[in-house]
């Protein structure tokens, strides 16, 4: 007991010690290191975007917000307003006057300039300063797109910026496909959207007349996989998002299938197969459509997901009496189990860096998020609620998405993410109720 | 007696289009569906008095208990006596777990029901099931009392039926 209590003070002091989000190292570049300890957002002035050509002010400062909402939604920024900005940036090309903005603070700057280049076409350059230093971070970038696209200028000059200040990739350019869900909770009515990660330009790919569920992107973001009722049994399709066209991964009959994901080389889906009341995962050529089975137990084994490298596959099966996760060779062969802890686990999901898994836990009537590492070690629960489940990873890693369910009659899913520390817990707005989420790649 | 199960043929076929592919779940008709549809024609009711069309499960369970077990006993003997009517078996579960998991835990409810049924003489071939998981739930509240009545499977009578036997 004694070694106990010394144990948890060394654990408090350890936590007490951990040192405050470093900004400015000395002598190296501004760098935000993003560890656990990060509380304190890194605070950054995005200056007004300038207007480059005529007709050009309203587009800038609609694409100034949009990298402002970008970088202060990552909870590792917090956005200097304009108001507060003492300087004036009045030209994109004039010195950067710093001791004004350090004066109020700013470690980053980020200036920018929107031009009309063309019937239709749109440019945004930006420059990102470290203010202490009096030195721009990285040269200025420039993106063109047709203005329809504008959001996804921002997105790009938010991306940029986040990974010049933490050294990894950003996740702002990417979208989010869904489950929409309408109606009473005993009749509810479902169809698959697509939405911006940050929620604009949603639309719906297809109609509401059948349950579907859990969809997935292929790894150039260009399909998804998904679960429809619309045979009446639960059947796994590949849908193309630019036609919405779509066809069923696996045409046996009589049998359900469901809970379909792509290999990282978007050549193969693994999935679950029930026949019988035996549900077994699956894998599929998209090429030449041979199947093949992967788990033979009468357990049910599903929530499958590949490796990044593609050599392995983690999925969930109850082959021990309650869901757990299972580890085996993506050819098939010995499952080796790694989740350890008390309860039941599932959905897992891969990180994109390969180096941990995340899932759904219940534990005493609650249900949690959380990551482990590969081989089950370093749990760790993100949320806990009446009820979430289903994480995807952002294409960098760092955040999850997941549906939360509100408890009750009135009970309903929404989308939320979490930081993979723990932190900036946010809820997604949706117009309907939301569920399934999963994370696109980053887009091109 | 012939005249009038034409008549219930026909009216069911006629049920049975505006299922288009989506089947009626539980009993129940979805949104939108029904009015005028004569659903009587596969109501509880057809089983006979006393005989529901639903079995419940324990939590996180597929085996029968002795109530369920007496309910499909009694669904047997009129598939016996009504060797033309088919069934979609619909499996359920509650809202405390997973959703895929949840599928694979109704399609065990629902494959029970139907080896059981097979057990009791009824042939394979006219039997299927449908694995609903957690989305179709009977009831809302977030409570056993709600669970208990969703952990459940559903024998939905399809196909020519003969009511006067």
């Amino acid at each position: 007991m004694k070694r106990l209590i010394f144990c948890l003070a060394v654990l408090v002091l350890a936590l007490a010690a951990r040192p405050a989000p470093l900004f400015a190292q000395a002598g190296g570049p501004l760098r935000l290191e993003i560890t656990e300890g990060v509380i304190e957002p890194m605070p950054i002035a995005v200056a007004p975007f300038l207007s480059g050509t005529a007709n050009a002010g309203e587009l800038a400062a609609r694409i100034s917000a949009v990298v402002v909402a970008d970088l202060a939604g990552s909870g590792l920024f917090r956005a200097i307003p304009a108001e507060a900005q003492i300087a004036q940036v009045t030209s994109f090309d004039a010195p950067v006057r710093f001791a004004d903005w350090k004066a109020i603070n700013a470690q980053a700057l980020v200036t920018g300039t929107v031009e009309r280049t063309g019937a239709d076409r749109v440019a945004v350059s930006f420059r990102l300063f470290d203010v202490f230093a009096g030195a721009p971070l990285g040269d200025g970038m420039r993106f063109e797109a047709s203005e329809a696209s504008w959001r996804r200028l921002a997105h790009k000059v938010a991306d940029t910026v986040y990974q010049r200040l933490t050294g990894e990739p950003g996740y702002f350019d990417s979208r989010i496909a869904f489950v929409s869900e309408t109606g009473p909770k005993n009749a509810r009515r479902k169809r698959l959207a697509l939405m911006d990660q940050d929620g604009a330009n949603l639309r719906y790919l297809t109609g509401d007349m059948s349950i579907v569920l859990a969809p997935r992107f292929s790894p150039d973001g260009r399909q998804i996989l998904y679960t429809s009722y619309e045979s009446g049994l639960p059947r796994a399709y590949l849908l193309d998002l630019e036609t919405l066209g779509q066809r069923p991964i696996d045409n046996q009959a009589g049998v359900a299938t469901f809970a379909p994901r792509f290999s990282p080389d978007g050549l193969q889906v693994v999935y679950s197969l029930e026949r019988g009341g035996n549900t077994d995962i699956h894998i599929t050529s998209l090429v030449t459509g041979q199947t093949q089975r992967l788990t033979e137990t009468p357990a049910i084994e599903t929530a499958p997901d590949f490796s990044p490298d593609g050599r392995q596959i983690v999925f969930e099966s109850d082959r021990s009496g309650t869901q757990q996760i299972y580890v085996m060779p993506a050819a098939g062969g010995p499952a080796q189990r790694i989740s350890a802890g008390q309860g039941r686990y599932g959905t897992p999901v891969w990180s994109p860096r390969g180096d941990r898994i995340a899932f759904t836990k219940q534990q005493a009537g609650r249900f949690h998020i959380g990551v482990m590492r590969t081989d089950g070690t370093g749990e760790r629960l993100l949320t806990a609620s009446f009820l979430d489940e289903g994480p995807s990873w952002a294409p960098n890693g760092r955040l999850l998405i997941f549906t939360r369910v509100s408890q009750g009659e009135a009970g309903a899913p929404s989308l939320y993410t979490v930081d993979v520390t723990g932190r900036n817990l946010r809820a997604i707005a949706t117009p309907d109720f939301a569920s399934d989420p999963t994370w696109s790649p980053l887009l091109p | 007696m012939p005249i009038r199960r034409s008549i219930l043929t026909v009216a069911m076929l006629g049920l049975l289009a505006a299922c288009g592919q989506n089947a009626p779940y539980g009993n129940t008709p979805p949104p939108g569906f029904g009015g005028g549809v004569p659903t009587d024609a596969v109501d509880v009711s057809v089983f006979g008095a006393g005989v529901t069309d639903t079995v419940l499960f324990p939590v996180d369970t597929w085996e029968l208990t002795d109530a369920a077990t007496a309910t499909l006993t009694a669904q047997a003997a009129w598939f016996t006596r009504n060797p033309q009517a088919t069934a979609v078996i619909e499996g359920h579960a509650d809202e405390r777990g997973t959703r895929e998991y949840n599928i694979g835990l109704s399609a065990r409810r629902a494959n029970s029901v139907v080896e059981f049924l097979v057990l009791n003489g009824v042939a394979p071939s006219r039997l299927t099931t449908i694995p609903y998981g957690k989305d179709r739930p009977l009831e809302i509240c977030s409570d056993e009392a709600c669970y208990a009545r969703n952990r459940r499977a559903v024998t939905v009578v399809a196909g020519s039926v003969d009511l006067g036997s």
